[in-house]
Parts: structure tokens; sequence; C-alpha cells
């Protein structure tokens, strides 16, 4: 077989099969950058790369790919670019695929995107002329062959695209024969939703390990009580366990007049919670590495390195 | 069927506030069905026009509007004084039917307007009356052989070829707050029923827009 061509750090740490942390950067509604830089520079020295999110739930923020490259270029971080299939066509989305790798940018998360309709402009017409497989087989087209529908690319672009998965969901089978796809299309890794069973994660990537693809496996540390309540009550299809939303509360309450005290209680919390679900899945061998999801709480990411490291 | 349904009358008011003499024409097949061309419906629509001032010069069911042929037939029971004092035509069918008429127009030299009264929503299956379920949005690829028979571009609302997306929830689309089913999950557990999830397990490629084209027609004779 050939050997696997590298085009980032990610790609060479795939090829290498080494255990891989990614990070989360979420551009808010605003043209003014400098938060997501500066979260983007903490978390820098811990992690592979960061995903640059692409308007989740369709509330419309900078466009991921203007984002990613001043992110990259400003916080010396590689960035993981989140293309959604949302609002190009195809024949707009090949341009932005050769725009991003003008940009400097080389890995790409391909994704069908939340529906116009969940956000704060429904009118918007749901384009979707893609989908995250056929995404995929696109940026192998351009890669791999230099070419947009068999006519040549002068100066083709180069990038690792992967692609997400729901360890959560129901029916099971549905999502594993769907991976199947996005691995056929030429997906080379996977990012998961977050997971808080361990049984039922085990089962579902126990049901991947037959497209022998790196699965990366959300984990979302939660930096306060009310960040755990939420994330529990408005994601759907997520439930945080019932002990843990218990234990962030009795840490609000116990340490309301010790804010630093706090702040160290949650981070050993979160240590407590997901080193033991990440060890016991190493162990198994059944991850390629995690993806953090810790949006606006970069001071995990020591801790959570720790843990990676084990 | 084409299921239609009624469009607000103050719509179709204010296409008509120029014109005083209105002749209505309504279709007697789909549009029935949907209960928007039925005879209660014209007498509605009859009395509507009415109160907004309207001068009705005549009106007659056309049993096809959408069927050129039968439109040719249907025209010869319009009288001609009608059609001396008629401003402006309103027909209660679906976006073909009228588009049809202007065929008969064009033949019949007739240079006066013709508005719509419904809105068109698409090729469905009829569960009752009053319950219609758009099934077909007509993309001339059918890709029902792959898929159990159950259309991806008008169950899935993003109109998937590879689903199911992230947003699908114990089954349920994002769409509409997880009340309605995820079209690619039905049409999972469909090929799982015929034994068919080598179906499923099949990549598609993307739609071939190429082929849409504009002003399609059918044309084999
Ligand atoms: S795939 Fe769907 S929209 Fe296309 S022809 Fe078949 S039923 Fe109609
Ligand atoms: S949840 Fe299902 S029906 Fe809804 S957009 Fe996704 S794949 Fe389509």
């Amino acid at each position: 077989m050939a050997e696997k061509k590298v085009y980032s750090k990610l790609g060479e740490m795939l090829a290498k099969g080494e255990f891989i942390l990614t990070g989360e950067l979420e551009p808010e509604k605003t043209c003014d950058l400098s938060h997501t830089i500066q979260e983007a520079k903490e978390m820098a020295p811990y992690v592979v790369a960061a995903n640059v999110t692409d308007s989740p739930l369709g509330i419309v923020t900078i466009n991921s790919l203007a984002a990613s490259h001043i992110i990259q270029k400003e916080a010396n971080i590689e960035v993981i670019w989140q293309l959604t299939v949302r609002d190009v066509n195809k024949l707009g989305i090949a341009g932005m695929i050769m725009g991003g790798h003008a940009l400097g940018l080389r890995n790409i998360l391909s994704l069908t995107g939340d529906h116009p309709n969940m956000g704060d402009m429904p009118e918007s017409k749901p384009v979707f002329d893609l989908d995250s497989a056929t995404l995929c087989m696109l940026v192998r087209e351009m890669v791999d062959k230099g070419t947009i529908n068999g006519y040549e690319i002068e100066s083709p672009p180069k990038f690792h695209v992967g692609a997400a998965a729901n360890p959560n969901s129901n029916p099971m089978e549905a999502e594993v024969l769907k991976i199947g796809r996005k691995v056929e299309a030429g997906c080379e890794f996977i990012q998961t939703q977050v997971a808080y069973d361990l049984e039922k994660t085990i089962e579902f990537l126990t049901a991947l390990k037959k497209y022998n693809i790196p699965v990366l496996l959300g984990i979302f540390p939660m930096k306060s009580y009310a960040m755990a309540k939420g994330f529990d009550t408005f994601v759907p299809g997520v439930d945080v366990p019932k002990d843990i939303l218990a234990k962030w509360k009795s840490i609000k309450n116990d340490y309301k007049t010790d804010k630093s005290k706090q702040k160290e209680m949650y981070d050993q919390a979160n240590y407590e919670f997901f080193n033991p679900f990440i060890t016991e899945l190493k162990k198994k061998e059944l991850l390629g590495g995690v993806h953090c999801m810790a949006v606006h709480y970069p001071r995990i990411f020591p801790k959570l390195i720790e843990v990676i490291k084990d | 069927m084409i299921v239609t349904t009624k469009k607000d009358f103050e719509e179709i008011e204010d296409a008509l506030k120029s014109y005083n003499n209105i002749m209505l024409i309504y279709c007697g097949t789909c549009s029935v069905t949907s209960q928007c061309s039925d005879e209660k419906s014209v007498n509605e629509m009859l009395e509507n026009l009415k109160n907004a001032g309207k001068n009705v010069v005549y009106h007659q069911e056309f049993k096809e509007p959408c069927d050129f042929r039968q439109d040719l037939q249907d025209w010869r029971n319009v009288p001609q004084e009608a059609l001396d004092k008629v401003d402006a035509f309103l027909i209660l069918s679906c976006g073909a039917g009228l588009q049809a008429m202007l065929d008969l127009f064009d033949r019949k030299n007739i240079a006066k307007p013709i508005f719509i009264g419904l809105n068109t929503h698409g090729i469905a299956e009829t569960e009752r009356i009053g319950r219609f379920h758009v099934k077909c949005a007509g993309c001339g690829d059918c890709l029902l052989n792959y898929t159990g028979g159950i259309c991806p571009v008008t169950s899935c609302a993003k109109g998937l070829m590879n689903g199911p997306c992230g947003g699908q929830l114990d089954g349920k689309c994002e769409v509409g707050k997880y009340e309605k089913d995820c079209g690619w999950i039905l049409i999972y557990e469909r090929l799982k029923k015929i034994g068919r999830l080598d179906l499923f397990g099949q990549l598609r490629p993307a739609f071939n827009w190429a082929d849409r084209g504009h002003q399609k027609s059918v044309v084999f004779r």
C-alpha cells in the first residue's frame, strides 16, 4: 500500500497512530475574534489541533473559513476547519476548499450542519447539495486526484478530511452503517458527539472497529454547575448523568465564598470523571484520541493532558 | 394527487384589485380532493368575491385544468357574452392548471390576466380528506429502489442522499423540534424489515442537478 500522504500535524499523528487530543473553538456573532484567539492560545500547547465551528445550531456566526484562517495564524494553532454542506452548493464548496488551502488550512471536518430552521435565520434556503459523505468524496477527489469532476486543478489543495459520529445514536446500527459509508467516501478520522455512557460507548466503538479508522471521542468537561445543567437541558440527545449533576451542584454550593477553590474542585471533578472513562476505552484499544469540546474552558487542558498521557 | 390549499382571500383581493368583472374557473380533479374547489369552496369564493364588490360574470368547472386537451373541450361551454365582459380570470387549481390555461388562452387569443386562488404543495398521498402527505418532489431521478420505497427528498428535511444526519434523535428529526420522524430512520427501518440493509450501507453520489434543466418537458413522441 502506498504510504499515506501527510499534510498537517494532525495528519502526521494519525499516520503514526498516535493518541490525539483535539480542542474546539466556537467563534460567536462578532467580527472581532480576539476572545477566541485568546482561548486558542491557551489550548495550543496541549492539543494537536482545534476545530473551528461553522454556525452551529444554524445560528449565524462569523464564517468558519475566515475564522479558521485568522485563528490559525494569530494563535499559532493548527485548525480543523468545520465545513458544513448547509449553506453552499457543490460548486461553491469546491471553490472554498481551494480557498481554504490557499489560506493555509489543511484539515477539514465534513459536517451536514444544523438545519437553518433551528437557528436565527430560519427563512434561509437550506442548500444541502452535498451531504457529509459526498463532501468527503469531493475533498478526496480534489486532493488525491487533483481534479474536480474530472477537470484538472492546476495546483490542487491538500487536506485531511474527517467526519462526525454519534455514540448515543439510536438505532445504533443505522449510525454504524452510515460511518461505513463515510469511510468508503474517504474520511480519515472520526470525531464523536459527547458521550457519558461508558457501556454504550464501548458497544459503539467496538462496532466501528471493522472500519479501521481513528475515532476521537467527544468529551465535554464542565466548567461549572450552570454549564453542566445547561448542557444537560439544551443539547438534544445528551444526558449528563445524575451523579455528575449532583456533584457539580455540591461544588457550587460548598465553595460559594472561595471561587478559586471552587474552580480547583471543578477541575478535579472533571479529571476524576474523565480519567477512568478514557483510560478504560484506551485499554480496550478503541480510541484514536479525544476531542474535547470544553468551549470557554481552556484552563482544563493541562489537567486533561495528564489523562491523555497516562 | 397534487395537494393544494386555499390562499388567504386578502391576497386574492389584492391581485384582483384593478379588475371588476371576474370569471371563476375551478379544477374538477385534485383540487376537489384537496377541498379547495369542491362545491362548498366554490360557493365560499363566489361569496367572497361578491362581498369584495366584484361582479362574477361566469363560473365553470374545468375537469382537469392541467390537461390542455380537456381544456379545449371545456372551453366550448364558456359563453361569448361572458368573455366579452370579463376583465380577469381567477382559477382554483394547482400551478400547472393555471399554466395549461395560458396555452389555451394563447390558442384562443385571450389577452386577459388569470390569477391563482390556491397554493400548490406537491405530489401527495391522500390518507383521508383533510390529511395529505407530500411524498414526491418530482426530482426526475427516482431513488426509491435504493431506499426501500421511501423518498429521501421529501421525507428528509435536508433531502440528504446519505442520511441520517447528526440531527436525528431516537428516530425523530431536529427540524420541527423532534416531532416528525427522521426520513432516514424510516428508510433504515423499512430496509431492515425487507432484509435489504445492504442498500442502506451503500454510498450514494450527490444528486445530479445537471439533468434537472429548466422549463423541463417530458417529450417522447
Ligand atoms: S426520489 Fe422522491 S422526489 Fe424523486 S421521483 Fe422518487 S419519490 Fe419523487
Ligand atoms: S434528522 Fe433525519 S430527516 Fe431530519 S434532516 Fe437529519 S436525516 Fe433528514
